[in-house]
Order: C-alpha cells, then structure tokens, then sequence
C-alpha cells in the first residue's frame, strides 16, 4: 500500500468529528457561562459594587468555579463535550492552571507545580502585556501629536 | 424587557466567540494554548483599534468573560495608566488591570496541588 493510498485509507477509518454538534455545544456551553456571569454581575452592582471591581469580580467568581470543578475532576469531563465553550471563557484559563499545578505535583513543588503552573497562563500572560504594552507605547505617543 | 435583553445578548456574543474557537478547533491544527494567546491578542487589538468596547456595552459579561475580555482589560489598563503616570503606564498598566485574576487562579492553583492527589496520565 502506498502513502496515497494509505492516506485515504485513514481518512476513510478515522473516526468523524462531528463538526455540527460541536460547535452547538460550544455555543450553548459558552453562552451559558456568560450569562451566569451575567447573573453574577447584576447581583454585585445591586449590592453597590462600582461596574469595573464587579465586572472584574465577576471573572474571579467563574475562576474561582472553574478551581472547584478542576479540582474535584469534573471539568474534563464537561470540556470534552463544551470543546470550547469552556475553553475560551476564563474557565479554559483558570483550568488550565489548576490541572497543571495537580498534574506537575510529582515533579516537586519548585520546578515542577512552579514552573508548570505557567504552561498555557504564561504564554498568555506574555503576550497578553506584550501586545498590551506596544499598544501603550503608541497610545502615548499619539496623545502627544493630538 | 430590557434584562431579557441584557441575558440574550450575554449568551449569544460569549456563544460566538466560543464557536470560533471551536471551528479553529476542528477545521485547523491550532493547539488550545495557541487558540488562548491569539484570543489575548486579539483582545489587545480590538481594544486599541475601539472597536471592543461597543461589544462590552451591548454584551457585558458576553464580552469580558471570555479571553478576548482579558485582552480587553490589558489594553483598558494600560491606556488608563499612561493617561494618568505616561510612558511608564505601558509597562504597569497591563498586569495592573489583571493582577486580581492572574493571582486568583494562580493562588488556587497552588492550593489545589496542596490538596488534590494527581492522577497518574492516561
């Protein structure tokens, strides 16, 4: 069998991703985790919070959410169906850094939790203040020429 | 009328921009991680650009939970930073915005290796 033929052979064999489906549990499971946001929210502004330290709170609660479920297990199981409905809200974040911190415990607790900790938050953390800081710097020198 | 609104409009703009990931997903070789530092960017950008923050109005929490919201908050930061300190808020202004997040789930990541026995991969 050549590789052409193999290739197609595969194709053939490998099982379909349901595309569809997918992306319909991403929309559902994303939205949701949005408008629980949502929720939450609106009850830290009815209790007086200003708008930015609730908006900001808000990410804190799902973090803080997203740590329990990673914690006891449950998240991988409702990743596998959300896809990226919890991947893209601040739930893929926080996941990522708890199950990194569990997953790298054997390795000790220097080199191993405090290092792999960053796996997938240190990227994006570097070019989140990366890209952030270009921005700064031409945003300043615009407000000069103004 | 208006919190029904609100709820819709949260669902489906986080609803989007999660079925974009998810097409990334299936339809490209973009790792998950990938997938997370191009969203930051784009945050970042779109910010800049100003064209993110008429999506945070109508959508609130819709736009600011997922990670292009964290992008939003870096750039939201900075540009508050260097209106208020100048050139030296382009470096502080960023972690500043984000400091309460990053140290939450960094904090509880520690816990959680504290307190949870790994499972070995499968």
């Amino acid at each position: 069998m050549n590789k052409e033929n193999y290739n197609i052979y595969i194709s053939r064999r490998a099982k379909k991703s349901p595309f569809l489906k997918n992306c319909c549990f991403a929309f559902l499971f994303g939205g949701s985790i949005c408008a629980l946001g949502r929720i939450f929210l609106d009850i830290y502004l009815y209790i007086g919070m200003e708008q930015k330290d609730a908006s900001s709170l808000v990410s804190m609660t799902i973090i803080f959410i997203a740590f329990l479920l990673t914690a006891f297990g449950v998240f991988d199981n409702i990743a596998k169906i959300a896809g990226g409905g919890t991947l893209v809200p601040i739930t893929g974040f926080a996941n990522s850094v708890v199950s990194a911190a569990i997953d790298s415990k054997s390795e000790g607790y220097v080199l191993g939790v405090g290092a792999k900790i960053f796996s997938i938050a240190g990227p994006v953390i570097l070019y989140g203040i990366t890209s952030g800081t270009i921005y700064g710097i031409i945003y300043y020198f615009w407000t000069l020429l103004r | 009328m208006e919190i029904f609104l609100n709820y819709l409009f949260a669902f489906l703009v986080g609803g989007i921009l999660c079925v974009i990931a998810q097409i990334l997903i299936d339809k490209t070789k973009l790792t998950p991680a990938r997938i997370l530092v191009a969203y930051v960017c784009a945050g970042v950008f779109l910010t800049a650009i100003g064209l993110y923050e008429p999506l945070v109005k109508l959508a609130s929490t819709g736009a600011t939970v997922p990670l292009t919201g964290f992008g939003y908050a870096i750039a939201n930061g900075v540009r508050e930073a260097v209106d208020q300190k100048g050139i030296i808020g382009a470096l502080t202004g960023g972690l500043t915005a984000t400091s309460g997040g990053i140290t939450l789930a960094l904090i509880l990541g520690f816990i959680a290796s504290l307190i949870v026995s790994g499972k070995p991969k499968r």
